[in-house]
């Protein structure tokens, strides 16, 4: 039986095994490679996607749970001609080194701003230590936090 | 697929027989004797580094981008001397080739401290482009990109512009002496205006002479600046592409697993159960262990774990202790491997005095992205696309493993979720290879499991150091470093198939060469015996040698009873490196520390570039806490200062993961740690704000992708030891103390 959610905004079927995990029915089954694979246990974060707006670690969802709900990815979130307020503010604080924990962050990033639209630095630390950077853009990542804010406050 | 990839499937406006003529001249005879790579392709071909085709200008950056930032500075380097405005820069990685060979690395090679800059010790590191020339390394590592290519590719970009300016002269019969450049377009004293594209054709055909002038740094328009950078649109949007996203036609899912014992056989294998599951479609013998190839990823890494294995034991000491008991065995005159300072007479001047014996253990890399690789052989031809540092070595070791001519073998270079050193290794290529000449017309994507990537690295090395020394008059009076530690240089090139006779540099980098005028000083390398694999991990030897060192330099000090910066600036003999702790002080307002913390202060000159760096500490109940870092750098020249700031912190972020939890430790001859959750990397809430100087001496160019990790773990060593008077010899830290 294809499992029937909502991607992106859109209805999505796929006929996969429901004990797959969202990751890899992304990436291997549709085809969508913004999210990445990390480290398959959920401590890096690099997975992160939204489902029905809350940032989850796609490695740890079983495709079989998402059932009629809705699944947001960064493709999903902006486009490169139409970037979400989040991904401008990454891009004005060049966060971006390796690249490859950014779809993750972001995700998480945006997550947190629609919960939390004026976060502390304790909110961004609590809600943002659960996505790993070996590249080291920490201190990009809180500033363009922040600024994601502003930017979120004045649309 | 890559940006040269997409050139080559492109229909052009400008005619394709005349761009497949596109001729190499100008700056370009500087690189002979190696073809220009993109000759016979598509566009015209200005030079190595500029193609433009219909739909404008590609610059050829060809050095690894895994964040450092290379493309984007390296572009600039271009379309500076170009005149092309940097919304119209569009970057390649291009195809491997000797043409790009990296001359600046090998100068990093040579027996004489950064510091030295007289006659021999210069002739010798430009000696050394020589053999970078003719062997056509095409590497990316040692901080030696930008350096590298300075002069090359500024050169490039004047002389493609200067044959645009001679293409639109003829074309439009004026002097080319009237004409200008600006928006990417050639300008006639009338306004007539043409475009780079449209003059691409006859450009290529003009002859040019070799030398071209280059523009004066006070003339610059890009470079000295922070650029937005070219990649960084991709990476915050999910469009960025690495190995991993590639799908090809048909193209199968594929894992490894193989001998945890590194380096050692497979006995035997049981895949009946593996076999058995829904959508795994083969198994098959890879060096060491076997692949698993599957209709998606997920399915080979459930299917390798149901293998049942019979593994040869490792052929190195199988545990930690015995490990530790080997280097700690390695100090031992047959075992010296280089004591390149020996100034004054240690012996008589450090004993008796103080002692002591700092350990340091294997790292992993841990790249965000497992190691990854894909290949497809088919028609007698074999495509590879990969991640690499170095991709110049990918075609002959795939030679060798297929018999397949070099030519047949087309290697496409992928931007990497990190590097780090890691990527210089051929593993994941050999093993990508194994399989894609085992299905001949199969496309095959091959991604480690995140466990296999943590426990099939090539470390770095676990080492030891042995210090002696002595204070007078609140000076060193002599220091003694001794340094057992196995050869990098030797594993490395070993796996490659290249035998390195010799004293290698890296067991004392970032100890025997720092310039501090210690009246008595000794650094003596030992050679401990191969064992766990290891590699190149960023700033390779200086990453422990720095740890060595400036703990043994603070100590002193404390000894002395005189403050630790004062105490290095007093000892100091290197004017730029003395500036960086000047501003470093500066930044953090040393000695000025606020109530209930302390700092440590830790210096490195590594790379030739001078670093110093504070860290400040305050404990808390749940443990030591990070509150501040100041880092202060000298670079020679800042060609783009964002993305210089990127990585001094960023370098010291890598360092101080390593510093407070990094550790790979083994029993049975296999690594321990498996995943992030006991490999664990600093997290944002550890993450102290960083302040960034940055100083421009202003002689030379210099790299930073590495300078910045070495002096972390010292610094937060020593500022444990300011806040707590606990003296932490052992890394990582958080064995000896809590951090929160």
């Amino acid at each position: 039986m294809p499992i029937q959610f909502t991607l992106n905004g859109a209805p999505a079927s796929l006929d996969l095994p429901p004990e797959m995990p969202l990751l890899w029915a992304l990436r291997d089954g549709m085809n969508l490679t913004g999210t990445k694979y990390g480290c398959g246990v959920a401590a890096c974060g690099a997975c992160t996607v939204h489902l029905d707006g809350l940032a989850v670690r796609s490695c740890q969802t079983l495709l079989g749970d998402i059932e009629g709900l809705s699944v947001t990815t960064i493709e999903g979130l902006g486009t490169p001609t139409a970037l979400h307020a989040v991904q401008a503010a990454w891009e004005a604080a060049q966060v971006a080194q390796c690249g490859y924990c950014q779809s993750g962050q972001i995700m998480q990033a945006a997550s947190l701003l629609a919960q939390t639209p004026t976060p502390s630095d304790a909110d961004i630390d609590e809600a943002m230590s659960g996505n790993l950077c070996r590249c080291g853009t920490y201190p990009r990542i809180r500033a363009a936090v922040h600024d994601a804010a502003r930017r979120l406050q004045e649309v | 697929m890559s940006r040269f990839g997409k050139i080559a499937r492109r229909t052009f406006l400008i005619g394709s027989a005349a761009i497949a003529g596109g001729v190499a001249f100008g700056w370009y005879s500087y690189a002979k004797p190696h073809a220009n790579p993109l000759k016979g392709g598509p566009g015209a071909a200005l030079t190595p580094y500029v193609l433009i085709d219909a739909d404008g200008v590609t610059i050829i950056t060809p050095r690894a981008e895994m964040g450092q930032g290379v493309h984007t500075t390296l572009a600039a380097l271009v379309a500076e001397e170009l005149d092309l405005p940097w919304d119209q820069v569009r970057v390649a990685h291009g195809p491997a080739s000797p043409a790009y060979f990296n001359a600046g690395i090998l100068r990093e090679g040579v027996p004489f401290a950064p510091t030295d800059t007289g006659w021999l010790a210069e002739t010798m590191r430009d000696a050394m482009q020589v053999p970078g020339k003719f062997l056509g390394f095409q590497i990316t590592g040692g901080s030696s990109s930008t350096l590298d290519a300075y002069d090359k590719m500024r050169g490039a970009g004047a002389v493609a512009r200067q044959a645009l300016i001679r293409a639109a002269a003829r074309r439009l019969g004026v002097e080319e002496a009237d004409l200008s450049t600006g928006g990417g377009a050639v300008i006639a004293p009338d306004g007539t205006r043409l475009t780079y594209i449209e003059l691409a054709v006859d450009a290529a055909a003009v002859d040019l002479p070799a030398a071209p002038a280059l523009k004066p740094r006070a003339n610059w328009t890009l470079l000295g600046k922070s650029q937005p950078r070219t990649d960084m649109r991709a990476k915050v949007t999910g469009t960025a592409q690495y190995t991993g996203d590639l799908r090809l036609p048909g193209m199968k899912y594929a894992t490894v697993k193989t001998n945890p014992a590194l380096g050692a056989d497979m006995i035997s294998f049981d895949a009946t159960a593996a076999l058995a599951m829904p959508g795994v479609e083969h198994v098959l013998p890879v060096p060491g262990g076997v692949a698993v190839i599957a209709t998606n990823t997920w399915t080979a890494f459930q299917a390798a774990e149901a293998i049942i294995f019979d593994w040869a034991p490792a052929a190195y000491p199988a545990d930690t202790a015995a490990q530790l008991a080997m280097t700690a065995a390695s100090f031992t005159p047959d075992r010296q491997d280089s004591r390149n300072r020996d100034d004054g007479d240690v012996d008589a001047f450090a004993t008796p005095g103080f002692t002591a014996e700092y350990a340091v253990p294997y790292l992993a890399h841990a790249t965000m992205e497992p190691m990854t690789a894909a290949a497809w052989l088919q028609d007698g031809k074999l495509d590879i696309w990969t991640g690499t540092q170095l991709p110049t070595q990918i075609a002959p070791e795939a030679a060798n493993l297929t018999g397949l001519p070099p030519e047949a073998i087309a290697v496409h270079t992928q931007q990497m979720g990190g590097g780090f050193g890691r990527r210089a290794e051929m593993d994941y290529v050999r093993q990508v290879v194994a399989i894609a000449s085992a299905l001949p017309g199969t496309p095959i994507l091959l991604t480690w499991s995140r466990e296999e990537d943590m426990t099939h690295d090539a470390y770095r090395p676990l080492a030891m150091a042995r210090v002696k020394g002595s204070v007078a008059d609140g000076k060193i009076s002599a220091l003694d470093l001794s340094v057992a530690c196995p050869s990098v240089i030797g594993s490395q090139l070993g796996r490659l198939g290249y035998s390195v006779p010799g004293p290698d540099s890296t067991i004392v980098q970032g100890a025997w060469d720092q310039p501090y005028a210690f009246p008595n000083y000794r650094v003596t390398g030992y050679k401990v015996p191969f064992g766990v694999p290891i590699g190149s991990w960023r700033s390779v030897g200086n990453s422990q040698n720095a740890f060595f060192h400036e703990s043994a330099v603070d100590e002193l000090a404390h000894l002395a009873g005189v403050d630790p910066l004062d105490f290095r600036l007093s000892q100091m003999a290197h004017d730029p490196s003395r500036r960086v702790l000047q501003a470093v002080a500066e930044l953090c307002d040393w000695p000025n520390t606020p109530a209930g913390r302390a700092r440590g202060i830790a210096y490195c000159l590594s790379f030739s570039v001078p670093v110093a760096q504070v860290i400040e500490v305050e404990q808390t109940e749940a443990g030591i806490r990070m509150t501040n870092a100041w880092v202060a750098a000298d670079v020679g020249i800042a060609l783009d200062p964002s993305i210089i700031e990127a990585q001094l912190q960023g370098g010291m972020i890598y360092g101080l993961s390593a510093a407070i939890s990094g550790e790979i430790t083994f029993v049975n001859g296999a690594a321990e740690q498996l995943n992030f959750w006991d490999y664990e990397p600093l997290r944002l809430s550890q993450c102290p704000p960083i302040a960034v100087r940055v100083l421009e001496s202003g002689d030379t160019l210099r790299g930073i992708g590495e300078p910045g990790t070495p002096p972390a773990a010292p610094a937060l060593a020593n500022a444990i030891f300011a806040l707590t008077g606990q003296r932490i010899r052992t890394l990582p830290l958080k064995k000896s103390i809590s951090f929160a």
